[in-house]
């Protein structure tokens, strides 16, 4: 892992070691977050793919009441039955935070005139295959709903999952080392100085000290004697 | 805030849809799909769209905008020809960006 280009000096590794503590935090903070979101997005995933295969099985069965209703009626009769609906479903948009996540909430809102009331046509010219198809599909509302619903959240939440992710591994991996190994790196550094420095000072003492008493003998007595 | 829902597909695979106050948008041509999403979308009118799984395929691009933001959620659904398992294909592609393997359902 290679270094950052800083100089050893004590200040900067005062400064290298506090950022190491906040990145510390941050991690151990992500980590904790990556977690939560990932056993809340396992639930999610699960309910999701129960949903989804509930409703694609009744949705093909809603399709073959379709077709046998088209298979007794023409096809202009059974567009037009169908062409004007009577009630507007909407839905009421929410929203839930999960771990930081905004993720929607819908809750359907039927404008229609009345509950039992849901077909758009009269009954008189239209065969009772088409009936069941339509309620059978206005069944299927509140869990088509619900199945947008979790699977937006499933897609919101894997984004989110895989950044956290990312985040975590940088610092894990990258960011941390990198700073510990600089932070060693000055600290020899300043030790190395510091020995080079003690040992230049001996040395400087040791010469003076020679100076002053003339132990080697090296140098001549100013006065002669 | 109440927003509606949509489902663009094909005439067979939608029709019944209107009658439970279900917007109905008719695209017969996945070429065209992205297009016709575009419009819906940009309508800002639909907190849901459906679309019929081969017109779900085709837009992808499109889609992509609309990923990160929480409406519209854009989901597919099986058309009038049957399953093609986009669904399930979409959940696993989840995991998989999630967790780094398919680990649910394999």
């Amino acid at each position: 892992m290679a270094i950052m280009n800083v100089n050893p000096t004590r200040m900067q590794m005062t400064k290298l070691k506090k950022q190491l503590q906040t990145a510390k935090r941050g991690h151990k903070m992500l980590k904790d977050k990556r977690d939560e979101l990932m056993r809340q997005f396992i639930e999610l995933v699960q309910e999701n793919k129960k949903l989804r295969d509930e409703v694609e099985k009744k949705l093909s069965e809603c399709n073959a009441h379709f077709i046998s209703a088209s298979s007794v009626m023409s096809h202009q009769a059974l567009d037009s039955s169908l062409m004007s609906s009577k009630q507007q479903t909407g839905v009421e948009i929410d929203s839930k935070n999960i771990m930081s996540v905004d993720v929607p909430v819908f809750s359907s809102v039927a404008e229609s005139p009345n509950e039992g009331d849901i077909f758009p046509y009269g009954f008189a010219f239209t065969s009772f295959e088409l009936d069941g198809a339509v309620m059978s599909l206005q069944e299927l509302l509140p869990e088509l709903i619900r199945l947008a619903e979790t699977e937006k959240s499933c897609e919101l939440m894997a984004a989110e999952i895989e950044r956290t992710r990312r985040r975590v591994n940088s610092l894990e991996h990258v960011m941390i080392p990198r700073y510990e190994e600089t932070i060693k790196y000055i600290s020899m550094k300043l030790e190395e100085n510091d020995r080079s420095s003690r040992t230049r000072l001996m040395k400087v003492k040791d010469m003076l000290l020679d100076k002053a008493h003339n132990y080697s003998g090296k140098y001549t007595n100013p006065a002669g004697e | 805030m109440v927003k509606n829902i949509a489902i663009i597909g094909d005439s067979e695979s939608v029709k019944g849809f209107g009658a439970v106050g279900i917007d109905v948008i008719l695209c017969n041509e996945p070429s065209d799909s992205a297009v016709v999403l575009k419009a819906v979308a940009e309508r800002d009118t639909y907190a849901i769209i459906y679309m019929t799984e081969e017109l779900f395929e085709a837009s992808k691009k499109e889609r992509d905008k609309y990923s990160e933001k929480p409406v519209p959620a854009i989901i597919p659904l099986p058309g009038a020809r049957g399953n093609t398992g986009i669904g399930s294909r979409r959940l696993s592609a989840f995991v998989e960006q999630a967790v780094g393997s398919d680990i649910l359902f394999r």
